[in-house]
């Protein structure tokens, strides 16, 4: 494999070896989840599934949404919508420090040259109930991931624990491509026909979504959708476990997970517009909190979050 | 005599937890072996990222046999009861000695606790202290239970003596020890085998690991301090930063790089604190300049590039994360010079500083008042110092403070001179918070004093109004911290004025708003209320506060006039205080409580500030201080100590005459009574101490009253030796006492010193 050793020449490239080294590895390569979120560990394949006992190996990138970070497309490093790359895998291999070494240097990054190094950084997700120890790993001084062993998730203990690895993947490409502006990556091959850059496909939508998160955003209506998340969220778990039409046990734990999702980015999108104080603030926190850990609780009464017949009627 | 070495090794430990937990590991070893009969002659920890090591020289091979009597039954005791005691003993009835006792013959057993070797004992301790190790912050990993601060993935735990090394029998949720041991993570060529601690270090070097964290710190600051030098520039000193640093690398490599001239510009102490809390970069300062032209990294590798890719990889960095600071600082820049400082914390309107003392601003707009009212107090310009109070907070809303919350006040100033305003202004603003801890210098400047002061009592009365105080160790707002800083203020600038003065009307104030948020329809109320009881709502309220009294509500005419009558029928209008007096009181309570701790750091004892506590003024601190210091200086001679003797022996036998003849004996005694020599002295050195402790006391000059009330000491003992007090003459008897009763009032106006202890 010559080639994966030669510098990745462009930000898609970066991604297809990573997806080609995690499947190597022997994780399932999902795709984004549908839904707008504020990073790759909302997705479902990461927050619910690192609860329950049932082993679990996934890897995908996960369009990511942080409306304060808007920039208009100016600021070198910072936008609103951008990807991460997100591995989980449960229980947490022995080797995972140096799986997620391997993967570096599927990238093009030399460790022999490079100074890596792992450095604290506990993380911690108030809106999730979520806490787990790791590292920010560094290249350079340059923060390139995130490392966390999962100790809690909607507020449940992770038995076993999951590894989760989350690659910040603008940043680390323009690393490794040696980029000064994002928008000026090469986002396919600058060889190809059509050399397309990040500016070239992102820079008017950051634009656009950066007046829209700060002035236009309509507040009354997010207030609204944000209730109405909440209630929908609350109402999907009420029903019964026993689904009348099927006679079959179906607790709807992804749906209501959807409108936690849902939930969170609305009050994403309200702290930017600036019409949330810092008491509310924490209120709201507590409020998709309090959601998310309705959906843990919900989810290890399913199969894949470890229930068995058996085990409950003991 | 066998020497133990153990390494934990283990997935990255936070550099902050690392010396801490090497002394842990030590401690809990080596106090575990002690225990055990295992008595060593030296130990040393040492952490490096991956591991912990401990290395216990001098070790007994096994714990010494002990032999244990235990007493018996006596011979003729039923079987039954030698059969308990042999259980029990663990012993066989031939084993068992006869003696012969005082009360029989009773039967002696002798339990023999044979030693155990060394490993059994090493392999116990060190399971304890692995499962037991108290890290701040643990985790479980994979499927395990263990808990250790990162994955734990290997234990060396190796005993080795002359006829070599053995490793001790262990295994800890699947990990077992070896003596395998693991070197850099990119360096080193593999893992390798150690036969004990000399070895495992020079392996360890060999394999591109320092072990000794102090080694690590002292090949980086040497270094750095060279590289530096060698181009005529100083690295600026930060022991915390080393440490920080040494517990990051186990194979330091320091490189220094340049930053990039468009940065020079930026204030020393955003590049400093930029490169520090991001990227743990040293700052290399040009002693002609002042200025931070270059940093240092510390990487942890030696490349083949000589480091130049590690370098530019992070001077890259810093230029990114310096273009940020540089965006920040100019954009602070612009609206300070177009739009003044005060409009660079509007914003601050919009920001809570507790949701019942209101915003930012409002806090600001008292603290500006306050200020002004402090300012001809400390001796500043009433004007100046309003407006410092205006524009200390408004860098709270700059960019650079948000980004950077630690540059608070320092960027204030900056921006104050920006904005064209005086250097009194800027050193407030950046002052003002001062001191923050026991050792932080304190303002002296007048403006600065006046601010501080203002932010301090502010924070103090207002959380007082609202009551939330500190309890036991839990002081979120840092209360105690405030009012230690306004104590060392105080005492530092020679401020005089009477603290309750300054205090009431602010929480008078604050007690007003909290009334005004109830409604109408209970502020209705309260008023009838007031009005029944003939009284003003600012008495009723402090009446309340007082006596932590509800007042309820009642719908029946009678049963309220019943219920009003219940509750303030005895109350005694006339002693209710002043608005927010109460209050107050408590706040100054716990001022002088702050007070007696700072004082005792001064060797002053708690019961001296207590005896001047009780003196008018208690509420001007610098008086107050003044006092306890020249109370304490004049117990400290030997006048002093015995007057005190002296005194207490008069209050005693006064205490004791008024109580059975229920009077007071305070008329003044006259000397025509007086009989001896020895009560003749007593009434001239009376006449003297009062003569020279009244003018003394009116200028507040206690040294010289309390050495004047020490030099009665003469007198009064030579009265206690020569005269009988209690005389069988009853007038002779009231004349003493009222003698005596001028001591007591002589002495109490200098300070209470019935409160003196011992």
């Amino acid at each position: 494999m010559s080639e994966m050793t030669e510098k990745p020449r462009s930000f898609q490239e970066i991604i297809l070896r990573l997806q080609a080294y995690w499947a190597a590895k022997g994780c399932a390569i999902l795709q984004p989840y549908d839904m707008e979120v504020g990073a790759g560990t909302f997705h479902p394949a990461t927050t619910l599934r690192s609860l329950g006992t049932t082993p679990w190996a996934a890897a995908y990138v996960q369009p990511s949404r942080r409306p304060t970070d808007g920039r208009y497309g100016e600021n070198p490093n910072r936008l609103q919508h951008y990807y991460q790359y997100q591995v989980l895998i449960k229980p947490s291999p022995p080797d995972l420090q140096d799986l997620y070494l391997g993967s570096l240097k599927a990238i093009g990054i030399d460790t022999d040259l490079h100074d890596i190094r792992f450095v604290e950084d506990d993380w911690e997700s108030p809106t999730l109930g979520a806490w787990g120890l790791g590292w920010e790993v560094w290249c350079d001084g340059m923060e390139v991931s995130q490392f966390t062993y999962f100790q809690q998730v909607g507020g449940h203990d992770c038995r076993p624990v999951s590894g989760e690895l989350t690659y910040g993947l603008e940043r680390l490409a323009m690393y490794v491509l040696g980029i000064d502006h994002v928008m000026d990556m090469p986002f396919n091959d600058p060889q190809s026909p059509i050399p397309l850059t990040y500016g070239d496909i992102f820079k008017q939508t950051e634009e656009e979504y950066s007046r829209h998160n700060f002035d236009a955003a309509n507040t009354a209506m997010l207030l609204k959708h944000f209730e109405e998340a909440e209630a929908e969220c609350h109402a999907l778990l009420a029903h019964d476990a026993l689904d009348p039409k099927t006679g079959k046990r179906i607790i709807m734990v992804h749906p209501a997970y959807d409108q936690c999702i849902k939930a969170s980015h609305l009050f994403n999108l309200l702290d930017a517009r600036g019409v949330i104080s810092v008491t509310e603030r924490q209120a709201y926190i507590g409020r998709v909190r309090t959601l998310a850990k309705a959906c843990a609780d919900a989810f290890v009464q399913t199969t894949a979050g470890g229930y068995t017949a058996e085990a409950a009627a003991q | 005599m066998p020497d133990l070495l153990i390494e934990l090794f283990s997935e990255e430990i936070p550099a902050r937890m690392q010396k801490r937990a090497s002394e842990d590991l030590k401690s809990l070893v080596t106090n575990g072996l002690v225990e055990a009969g295992l008595t060593y002659a030296s130990a040393g920890a040492f952490a490096t990222p991956r591991r912990l090591a401990l290395s216990v020289e001098g070790l007994l091979a096994a714990s010494p046999t002990t032999v244990e009597e235990r007493k018996g039954p006596r011979v003729d005791a039923p079987e039954k009861a030698l059969d308990g005691f042999l259980r029990g003993a663990g012993v066989t009835k031939d084993d068992l000695e006869i003696r012969d006792e005082k009360k029989g013959q009773v039967y002696v057993a002798k339990i023999t606790k044979p030693g155990r070797p060394a490993a059994e004992i090493v392999a116990e301790v060190l399971e304890n202290a692995i499962r037991t190790f108290p890290w701040p912050k643990a985790m479980r990993w994979g499927n395990g239970n263990l808990k250790w601060v990162r994955p734990l993935h290997s234990i060396v735990c190796l005993l080795s003596s002359e006829e070599g090394a053995e490793v001790v029998p262990l295994e800890i949720d699947g990990i077992t020890a070896g003596n395998t041991v693991w070197g850099h993570r990119f360096m080193s060529k593999g893992a390798f085998k150690v036969s004990g601690f000399d070895d495992y270090v020079t392996k360890l070097k060999q394999n591109f690991v320092v072990l000794d964290p102090n080694e690590r710190a002292d090949h980086i600051w040497h270094d750095a301090t060279t590289q530096a030098f060698a181009q005529g520039l100083d690295v600026v000193d930060d022991k915390g930063l080393l440490a920080e640093v040494a517990g990051l690398v186990e194979w330091p490599v320091v490189l220094m790089g340049n930053i990039d001239d468009a940065f020079l510009g930026l204030p020393p102490e955003v590049l400093q604190t930029s490169m520090k809390e991001h990227q743990k970069f040293f700052s290399v300062r040009n002693p002609k300049t002042g200025r931070i032209e270059k940093f240092v990294t510390v990487a942890n590798r030696e490349t083949a590039d000589n480091g130049v890719t590690i370098l530019a990889g992070n001077q890259k960095v810093l230029s990114a994360r310096l273009s940020d600071a540089k965006f920040f600082w100019e954009n602070d820049v612009r609206t300070v010079e177009r739009e003044g400082l005060e409009a660079m914390g509007a914003p601050l309107v919009n920001v809570t500083f507790h949701n019942k003392l209101g915003s930012q601003s409002e806090r600001i707009a008292r603290i500006a008042a306050l200020a002004r009212e402090i300012a001809p107090i400390v001796g500043a310009d009433a004007d100046e110092a309003e407006l410092a109070a205006k524009v200390a907070k408004a860098d709270l809303s700059s960019e650079m403070v948000y980004e950077f919350p630690e540059l608070q006040g320092i960027m204030g100033r900056y921006y104050a001179k920006k904005a064209g305003l005086s250097d009194a202004i800027a050193d407030a603003c950046r002052d003002h918070y001062s001191p923050l801890g026991p050792s932080d210098d304190v303002p002296t400047a007048p403006v600065s004093v006046a601010v501080a002061l203002a932010d301090k009592l502010d924070t103090l009365t207002g959380f007082w109004a609202i009551d939330e105080k500190p309890t036991g160790s839990k002081d979120p707002f840092a209360l105690r911290r405030a009012a230690l800083g306004v104590i060392r203020l105080v005492l530092v600038n020679d401020v005089r004025s009477p603290l309750m003065r300054i205090v009431m009307p602010l929480i008078a104030e604050f007690e007003r708003l909290e009334h005004d948020k109830i409604s109408h329809e209970e502020r209705d109320y309260e008023e009838q209320v007031a009005n029944y009881c003939g009284v003003t709502i600012e008495q009723l309220t402090e009446y309340r506060i007082q006596s932590g009294k509800v007042i309820t509500a009642e719908s029946d005419s009678e049963k309220w006039e019943a219920a009003m009558d219940r509750i303030f029928g005895g109350v005694d209008w006339s002693q209710i205080g002043l608005p927010g007096e109460t209050t107050s009181r408590d706040l100054l309570a716990f001022f002088h409580d702050r007070l007696k701790v700072f004082l005792k750091d001064e060797g002053i004892r708690h019961d001296v500030i207590d005896a001047c506590l009780a003196m008018p003024g208690n509420d001007d601190i610098t008086l107050l201080v003044k006092r306890a210091r020249a109370l304490s200086e004049t117990l400290a001679t030997e006048d002093g100590k015995n007057l005190i003797q002296g005194f207490k022996r008069a209050n005693n036998i006064l205490t004791q005459a008024e109580e059975k003849d229920g009077v007071e004996y305070s008329f003044g005694p006259d000397i025509k009574f007086a009989e001896s020599d020895a009560e003749k002295a007593l009434f001239a050195a009376l006449d003297t101490a009062e003569a020279a402790i009244k003018p003394a006391m009116e200028i507040e000059d206690f040294a010289a009253a309390m050495s004047a009330m020490a030099a009665m000491r003469p007198a009064v003992d030579g009265f206690f030796e020569a005269v009988q007090v209690n005389a069988d003459n009853d007038i002779l008897r009231r004349n003493r006492l009222n003698l005596l009763g001028r001591i007591r009032d002589i002495c109490l106006k200098v300070a209470d010193l019935t409160k003196l202890e011992g």
